[in-house]
């Protein structure tokens, strides 16, 4: 399947200026847990969701962002996209506007409220399950952050997606081994391997670049597909602006002046 | 009360395929068991998990579905809180939370399985309908009601089983949202919900025993309350009896509030568990009489021999 890397990388970097303008009307924003999987939500709104026919782009298959505070990603795709308007994201964050930190079920484009960690992907197994039994030709995705995967929540809903045999359900986790102001791999140690657990807990499951939006593509594409399927992306947090990458402050912060110019300057197309 | 929402959730399944039941670790029986028979895709077991079986129901009822989670209340609501508050009542899906065995009726499994503040909880939460019926005909009309509202997510308190009937004779009709009154007096208005209302019903003997025209009703609409009908009971009877097996934080504080509002003067007195974990373990009405909830000591604390 022909996949347009160039096309990504642009826009991409179209989105991370975005977000970056957008963060110069708010006094914080989760800019780098954003930017840690922009890559994979482009990749999954652009190359992999199939659409209706029609002007508008309508889906049919489904998003979750059970990363709540990831969803800066997600807006400004579905900015682009024509779902959300620019006012919209001019408005963020403000009163009368009707996009806040976390994503709300019944705003366009937004399928589930997130913004606790762990319930995506059981709402989204939920999604699939009925999908499936309703005899509906759809996929649900569904983007995890690392830290997700310390709630319990999320390994009861693998186990019983698994359980449940929910081969169209696809998940990514943003592996950027950041949790709150440390590295995970250093304060929690148990937390890794990843992989073998999520095997372990019968999913198929493969580790690719997060940030390689070919390579996130391919790995979708060339799934096995008899069981629910995971893609586990080694990301950076703050991934695109140099003195935002895996510096834990960029948690929630807004860019000053002097900051933000400079990251304009420097931003450039994110290959890996 | 369990076998007839499992007859009633059958039937019910057997109309309308959005209608699931999502159970976390119990062994389905009689028409529950029927119902997996014969529709096993919309029956499912998450086993010892009880934020899976709350998240499904949710993405489920995303998907128009009706889904049902349904196991020991303590498990169905205290466990998935988190889950019941922001997968259900923040996104207001049409999801029925069923707790089986409210209360104490679990009376020699200990406190873990005793759910005394479920009401109290559910009551707090926003976009969230709260239902007690007090008998199996009215855990019918209560679970049928259920199958086809429109509101959003519902906290379903059953008893467990061996429920007389005291509603087959009711002066009202079901009528989600409303009071219920079973008998109609003019002296003193007796008010519960859930099985309790059995010992509610003997109360009101005792008081017509001594001549008083007595009131009963059902509170089986926790929230939204009818606090307009509950004006009108206080504004119309000398006297006010509030019984109920919840911790005492529920109907009796709310009622009390709406007679201080309303200016009523009527006397009332209310009766409820105790805030306490209490280590009696025998018969339901051993533990409640543990609580205080026992009709003799009732009658004699309302002036009645």
């Amino acid at each position: 399947m022909s996949f347009d890397v160039s096309a990504a990388r642009r826009r991409c970097m179209a989105y991370r200026r975005r977000i970056l303008d957008i963060s110069q009307q708010v006094p914080a924003l989760h800019a780098a847990g954003a930017f840690s999987c922009l890559e994979i939500v482009d990749v999954i709104y652009n190359e992999l969701m199939r659409r209706e026919i029609g002007e508008r782009p309508r889906f049919v298959d489904s998003f979750v962002m059970s990363k709540g505070h990831g969803c800066m990603a997600q807006y400004v795709i579905l900015e682009a996209l024509g779902i959300l308007t620019k006012h919209d994201l001019d408005t963020y964050c403000v009163p009368g506007g009707q996009l806040g930190c976390h994503p709300d079920y019944g705003v366009p484009g937004i399928e589930a409220s997130t913004g606790s960690l762990g319930h995506g992907l059981g709402m989204a197994t939920g999604m699939a399950y009925a999908d499936r039994i309703n005899g509906e030709d759809r996929r649900v995705y569904v983007v995890l952050s690392d830290g997700e995967l310390q709630e319990g929540s999320t390994w009861e809903a693998l186990q019983m997606a698994a359980n449940l045999k929910i081969d169209n359900l696809v998940a990514f986790v943003d592996l950027n081994d950041m949790a709150s102001l440390s590295r995970m791999s250093e304060t929690h140690p148990a937390f890794y391997p990843v992989l073998d657990k999520l095997r372990a807990f019968g999913w198929e499951a493969v580790e690719v670049n997060g940030h390689d939006a070919g390579a996130v593509h391919d790995a979708v594409t060339r799934r096995r597909g008899d069981r629910p399927f995971v893609v586990v992306g080694r990301t950076v947090k703050g991934r695109g602006v140099s003195f935002m990458e895996s510096i834990p402050i960029w948690h929630y912060r807004s860019p000053n002046k002097d900051e933000y110019a400079k990251a304009v300057a420097e931003l450039s197309e994110v290959t890996s | 009360m369990r076998n007839t929402f499992a007859d009633t959730i059958y039937e019910a399944g057997r109309n309308d395929k959005r209608v699931a039941i999502v159970v976390a670790d119990i062994s389905p029986a009689g028409s529950m068991q029927k119902f997996r028979d014969e529709f096993p895709e919309r029956f499912v077991n998450t086993g010892v998990s009880e934020q899976i079986m709350i998240g499904l129901c949710a993405g489920m009822a995303l998907r128009g579905m009706r889904p049902f989670a349904y196991t020991i209340a303590t498990f169905t609501f205290y466990r998935p809180f988190e889950f019941v508050r922001d997968d259900l009542c923040y996104q207001n899906l049409p999801v029925t939370v069923v707790g089986i065995g409210g209360g104490v009726a679990y009376s020699t499994l200990g406190g873990t399985h005793h759910a005394q503040e479920d009401v109290v909880l559910a009551s707090a939460l926003p976009n969230m309908n709260v239902l007690a019926p007090c008998d199996p005909a009215e855990c019918r009309e209560a679970t049928l009601w259920c199958t086809t509202q429109e509101r959003g997510p519902v906290y379903l308190r059953l008893g467990k089983a061996g429920e007389p009937d005291l509603t087959s004779r009711a002066v009202d009709p079901f009528v989600f949202g409303k009071l219920r009154y079973l008998r109609r007096g003019s002296d003193v208005c007796i008010l519960a919900y859930g099985p309790i209302t059995k010992m509610a019903s003997d109360l009101a003997a005792k008081f017509e025993a001594r001549g008083e025209s007595v009131s009963l009703v059902s509170v089986h609409t926790l929230k939204p309350l009818d606090t307009e009908g509950l004006v009108a009971a206080l504004q119309s009877h000398r006297r006010v009896v509030v019984i109920e097996e919840t911790a005492p934080y529920a109907l009796g504080l709310r009622v009390k509030a709406l007679a201080w509002e309303a200016q009523a003067r009527c006397r009332i007195d209310t009766f409820s568990l105790k805030d306490a974990f209490i280590h009696t373990y025998g018969a339901p009405g051993e533990l409640l009489a543990a609580h205080g909830l026992d009709l003799s000591v009732i009658a004699a604390k309302l002036g009645l021999s």
